[in-house]
């Protein structure tokens, strides 16, 4: 077993863990972050996508002790717990989910391309959404709750 | 899909991870960026007993320019080389190949050594660096080696690497001047193994025809495959539609004997690389003229 | 306050907050003290005599609470029932084979359960797989549809003469007359090969017993939670009341999950019984490719007979149907197939013939779209080749065999999957296409667009196709609905949802009936405990026919809420009008009260419930169909195709879809873009790649390919409204209904596409490949 220190969500967390424990697991399993979702467990489908150090990660290809010193945020640290995060809000808006099993792998996919690309076209929020697989939507309102957030974003920065 | 327990050790530098690799010997595995590794291991294709983590070894993360070329410390984030001005300045044809390698997500993570080192043959980088005539700089515990690409690369997931041998920086020389380059695949989905690539380098003497060419593709045998004799075909020739398609079937008739699998028949292959050789040809051919100051002075070849 | 329309409108989803905030529960984060976690050991052969299983190792490492193999089981080990007889036709040969737990004497695909091993965690367990160890004789597979019914061919059931499932043929009319009488007859082949479902959430099984309660709560991914419910009831020997089913938040359906009492629904709630502590398996992605259902694989040799003029005169097909390993789900999907050939056109004579066919592969059950599918490849693609012999234009083949406004009710005298009669309860098909041509403007892409692009180098092709779907069948459903005092509306229905939107289309239902905002209507679904009576999410049905339900419930509860505010408020019952979650006398504000008040006065502490009224606002209906209801639509595309690399763009993407009357908009467009990406990944992406030993080549998101956000074009959709008769809402269903057309569409707008280039090219099979597309391109040169 080993000790590691990190930041969950704005929270230090210590835990002790086996090495080989994947960090999705130690988020679903030993901290209770189960919204973090494991669809393939090879890094294809994107469901397990949380943000490691401000960066977008496939938390199956990661141990959890690589995780050690560093912040992880999950999609249970996207809103306050009040309010949406606009994001969130946008998919509400545009019914960008169905099932909503690959939704929040989608979100935390989306929140960093959206601070590199606050204005995108179309085929720049399709290719970001190229590594996150959703078997309901098509897709199409994905991409037109993203459009919606950027355009409410865009407003709001006038 | 959970992988099987190992020992893991994190060490803060090269030195330290390559004195735990020889420590432990054939039974360790450094783990890099861990894209490839990880998902084996997750399947238990891979087992290793021992994990050497070199994601904390800071002194292996950087690009910068050196007289030898641009140099890349093998753990430096595939994301960070997408990133960089200076490989976009320095390395254009690595600049337009990293959007190739799977997602964002991926490249968060996957590291440039590591993609080399696992010499996967249908991986973007591999081809690159044969294509770009890269430098492997490679250290142990016994000392520091440095290899040309040709060398390094030594069959379907082999690499000229020892047990306890780490790469620690490729190098990619500088490109000539009327050198232009462009990177082009087709995979099945955008993110995907390529079905079949080609990394291209043209370098136009002052006249605009051919000086050199190094055409590399992927996915078409064990490792990145260069298309000698569609060079041969290139060489001192002026550019002209002939000649691209004539470079072309050179590449996919001559050069490569690809394999067949799910998703591509050995035909099919050849056939992306004739199409792929002429296109990318077509568009280096014309980034070095752009290059050169001399558009047109040789546009009908 | 008016009251205010619901049915119709886009209103946004009430589980949303939930699914985003990740606060929604899936069965892979029930997570209880002391649970145990499960891996199987699988079958590494398609077919082989199991000799024996040692698992003593495995029962010694530290971590393992217990290992199962399927002696250990007793007399808890029995095959699963026989979910769907097939319908009465005559001369129907059928042999029911269906799943067992864990394998005994014989394994018959890969990745069928050998053993099941408990242990403190996951990753226990599958350390522990390693120490069973497996005595296995290989024997020859069986994989090829046409080598199985070969004399000799090895036998996955050996009781059984041969191969053979199933044989079937029905009638309608007389074919041979009608080939004697046709102008031309076209013959051709047809090949459509199996795909996965592929939901992101693979499957789960959570289970807890509580001794002192003597309650079993299951959590389970299902499709149906009640049959679940009554089926482990009674293999567990205990009342229906003390057993729990749960499908929470479900991650994606599409059929697999509705297949029932899969080796692991079984043995997880018997494994808490024994143990004592709860237990919990969730599939890996890994073993979703052999462990969960699958489907499509057909051959089909089809001919049609038509006359100088196009119309079709008769329809013969005789295909085989591929239903894996076992049968369980009887002849639901060749019997799709066969009744969706027949489409929307009016085709006098039909003849179809099948026989379903055992092989050593996983077992076959519906898929969205259940068969149809191919029955609208099959038609579609007949028609393309019949237009292209008799020179006349796609689209007017199809309006001049179109069934007419007036014709509706049409029967077409053989049986459908629910053993009715195939009836199409209504329609309007000529303006669907009309529409569809227009929407992607096909006259002006044939006579100006095509040509220019031709001549600029351009290979672009259009497609355009019809369909219709069965949706909406039988048995039954139920809803309960109820006031509660605080204002909020209880909606509690049988069927589990998957992504569908019920907890907004239910509610809309019930919140125009009653006057609320479908925000307080608060829908329960999939939860055993809140309603125990039901079948499931499938065939298109759940707005149907636990819609419906909803429907009639609310009704009742309109009712008693008129009854007893015409009392409290001293107005007649006319005068009433419910809207803003109030009863108020019209043009009376004063006079009016609210729905929670009402709901008090109902259920009284003191004095005495009125004599023929019952307590609280409160009422049960169930809705139970004569027969499906008919869905209809029309899809066209536009596509690019790079002759040199075989690589496909979809440039347009059209749909015409009618499902009677719509509940939401939002929610059914929704609904069509995912079912086109799913038809679009079996067209073009998905394939499930068998080797001759029955080993699967692809089981990976690396290899099985789901199509991405890139891959997927933006979907325009228009609605058109032609209620169904046979319920009270005027809707037909549309879950499947975008994966339905696809693969016949992109077959035709790609040889088109190539037409000018490769004019021999014709494509008879799904799903295509950039790789098999260069091989046809080839070929036809």
């Amino acid at each position: 077993m080993t000790a590691i220190e990190l930041t969950v969500n704005g929270d230090a967390v210590r835990r002790s863990i086996e090495p080989r424990l994947l960090l999705s697991d130690f988020l679903r399993n030993d901290l209770g972050l189960t919204g973090t979702h494991v669809g393939c467990e090879h890094g294809v489908c994107g469901a397990c996508t949380v943000l490691l150090d401000g960066e977008a990660v496939r938390s199956c290809l990661m141990f959890a002790v690589q995780a050690d010193g560093h912040g992880v945020t999950t999609v249970e640290g996207l809103s306050d717990g009040v309010a949406l995060h606009p994001l969130q809000a946008a998919f509400h808006e545009a019914h960008g989910l169905q099932c909503g099993f690959c939704t929040p792998g989608i979100l935390m996919t989306l929140v960093p391309f959206l601070q590199d690309h606050p204005h995108p076209d179309e085929r720049e929020i399709r290719e970001a959404l190229s590594g996150n697989l959703c078997r309901c939507t098509g897709y199409q309102n994905i991409v037109a709750a993203v459009r919606l957030a950027c355009d409410g974003a865009s407003t709001a920065d006038r | 899909m959970k992988p099987a327990p190992f020992d893991y050790f994190a060490p803060g530098t090269a030195d330290e991870a390559l004195a735990l690799l020889d420590e432990h010997g054939d039974t360790a595995k450094p783990l890099a960026g861990g894209q490839s590794l990880i998902p084996a291991m997750n399947f238990r294709l891979a087992r290793p007993q021992v994990l050497v983590d070199l994601n904390r070894a800071a002194d292996l993360s950087y690009i910068r320019s050196e007289e030898a070329g641009l140099a890349v410390g093998a753990m430096t984030r595939q994301r960070a080389v997408e990133r960089s001005d200076l490989v976009a300045r320095a390395a254009p044809l690595l600049a337009e190949a990293m959007p190739w390698i799977a997602h964002p997500q991926i490249r968060n993570r996957g590291t440039v050594g590591g993609s080399l080192a696992h010499a996967d043959p249908s991986a973007e980088l591999p081809a690159v660096a044969l294509a770009l005539e890269a430098r492997f700089r490679a250290r142990s515990a016994a000392g520091e080696r440095s290899m040309a690409v040709a060398d390094f690369f030594k069959g379907m997931l082999e690499t000229a690497l020892q047990p306890g041998e780490l790469l620690v920086e490729v190098v990619l020389p500088a490109l000539p001047p009327r050198t232009g380059t462009a990177f082009l695949e087709v995979a099945r989905r955008h993110g995907d193994y390529a079905l079949v690539g080609v990394a291209v380098v043209v370098t136009l003497d002052a006249k605009g025809r051919c000086r050199a060419a190094r055409i590399a593709c992927l996915s078409v045998g064990d490792g990145p495959v260069l298309a000698n004799e569609a060079g041969k075909v290139l060489k001192d020739q002026g550019r002209s539609d002939d000649l691209l398609r004539a470079a072309a079937d050179a590449a996919a008739n001559r050069d490569v004997d690809p394999p067949s699998d799910i998703h591509a028949s050995a035909a099919y292959r050849r056939r992306l690389v004739a199409v792929l050789t002429r296109r990318a040809l077509g568009r280096a051919f014309e980034r070095a003229e752009k290059g050169s100051g001399e558009q047109g002075a040789v546009r009908s070849g | 306050m008016e009251p205010r329309r619901q049915i119709g409108e886009r209103v946004r989803r009430n589980e949303d907050a939930r699914l985003l905030t990740g606060r929604a529960l899936f069965v892979d984060d029930v997570r209880l003290e002391g649970m145990l976690h499960v891996a199987f050991l699988r079958s590494q052969h398609a077919h082989a005599r199991l000799v024996r299983v040692d698992a003593t190792a495995a029962r010694g490492r530290p971590g393992v609470v217990a290992v199962y193999t399927a002696a250990d089981l007793g007399d808890y080990w029995r095959p699963g029932p026989l979910l769907v007889p097939p319908p009465p036709i005559a001369g129907l040969v059928f042999n029911a084979c269906t799943q067992v737990p864990l394998a005994r004497d014989k394994l018959r695909h890969v990745g069928e359960p050998i053993a099941m091993v408990v242990a403190e965690s996951r990753y226990l367990a599958e350390d522990a797989l390693d120490d069973i160890t497996v005595d296995a004789e290989p024997l020859p597979a069986v994989v090829d549809l046409e080598n199985a019914l070969r004399e000799g061919a090895p036998r996955v059931h050996e009781h059984l003469p041969s191969n053979v499932a199933a044989h079937a043929i029905q009638r309608k009319g007389d074919y041979a007359e009608a080939k004697r009488r046709a102008h031309r007859v076209i013959q051709r082949r047809f090949r459509y090969d199996r795909g996965a479902s592929a939901a992101i959430e693979n499957r789960a099984v959570a289970a807890q017993w509580d001794p002192r309660a003597e309650e079993l709560t299951v959590w389970d991914t299902t499709q149906a939670p009640i049959p679940i419910r009554n089926g482990l009831a009674q293999l567990l020997g205990l009342l229906q009341s003390q057993v729990r089913v749960v499908a929470p938040f479900v991650g994606g359906g599409f059929g697999p999950k509705i297949m029932m009492y899969y080796p692991e629904e079984v043995l997880v709630p018997w494994a808490t019984m024994r143990l004592g502590r709860p237990v919990k398996w969730t599939e890996d992605r890994q073993e979703n490719f052999f462990a969960t259902t699958q489907e499509r694989g057909q051959i089909h040799d089809a001919e049609i007979a038509v006359d100088r003029d196009g119309k079709v005169l008769g329809v013969r097909d005789v295909f085989l149907h591929d239903t894996g390993a076992y049968d369980p789900y009887g002849l639901t999907v060749p019997i799709n197939s066969q009744c969706t050939l027949l489409g929307p056109y009016e085709i006098p004579n039909y003849e179809s013939e099948f026989t379903a066919i055992f092989t050593n592969k996983t077992i076959v059950t519906p898929v969205r779209g259940a068969g149809r599918q191919h029955g609208v490849f099959v038609i579609e693609r007949l028609l393309d080749f019949a237009a292209k012999e008799l020179e006349i234009d796609r689209a007017e083949i199809r309006r001049r065999n179109l069934l007419r406004r007036d014709q509706f009710p049409v029967n077409n005298e053989i049986l459908f999957q629910d053993s009715a009669p195939l009836t199409y309860d209504s329609g309007d098909y000529e303006p669907a296409l009309d529409q569809a041509l227009e929407l992607i403007d096909y006259r002006r892409f044939i006579r100006e667009e095509q040509p220019r692009l031709r001549a600029a180098g351009r290979c672009v092709g259009i497609g355009i196709v019809c369909y219709v779907e069965g949706t909406g069948i039988g048995p039954y459903e139920g809803a309960r609905v109820t006031v509660e005092p605080g204002g909020l509306v209880r909606l509690a229905t049988g069927v589990g949802t998957q992504g569908q939107g019920h907890f907004t289309s239910f509610a809309q239902i019930v919140a125009e009936v009653l006057g609320v905002d479908v925000a307080d209507v608060r829908v329960i679904t999939g939860d055993t405990r809140e309603f125990a009576w039901g079948t499931g999410t499938f065939a298109s049905r759940g707005a149907v026919v636990a819609g419906s339900a909803c429907h009639a419930a609310a009704t009742r509860v309109r009712e008693k809420i008129l009854d007893l505010a015409s009392h409290e408020l001293k107005a007649p019952k006319e005068d009433l009008v419910l809207a803003g979650g109030k009863v108020q006398v019209r043009g009376d504000p004063a006079r009016g009260i609210a729905l929670g008040a009402l709901a008090l006065k109902a259920n009284p502490l003191r004095g005495a419930v009125r004599p023929g009224t019952e307590p609280g606002l409160e009422a049960t209906a169930y809705f139970g169909p004569d027969r499906g209801s008919t869905a209809s639509g029309v899809h066209a595309m536009i596509v690019d195709v790079d002759p040199e690399t075989a690589q496909v763009e979809i440039k347009r993407y059209v749909v015409v879809h009618d499902c009677g009357r719509v509940i939401n908009p939002m929610i059914v467009d929704g609904q069509i873009h995912g079912g086109v990406a799913h038809g679009i990944g079996n067209a073009f992406y998905e394939q499930l790649v068998y080797d001759e030993e029955g080993q699967l080549l692809n089981a990976s998101f690396m290899d099985y390919l789901l199509p991405t956000a890139t891959d997927v074009p933006h979907v325009e959709t228009a609605h058109r409204e032609t209620p169904s008769p046979l319920n009270p809402i005027g809707a037909k269903g549309v879950g499947e209904a975008g994966a339905i057309p696809t693969g016949a569409l992109f077959a035709q707008a790609v040889e088109d596409a190539l037409g000018n280039r490769n004019g021999k090219l014709e494509i008879c099979e799904i799903p295509l490949s950039p790789n098999r597309l260069f091989e046809l391109i080839e070929q036809a040169r």
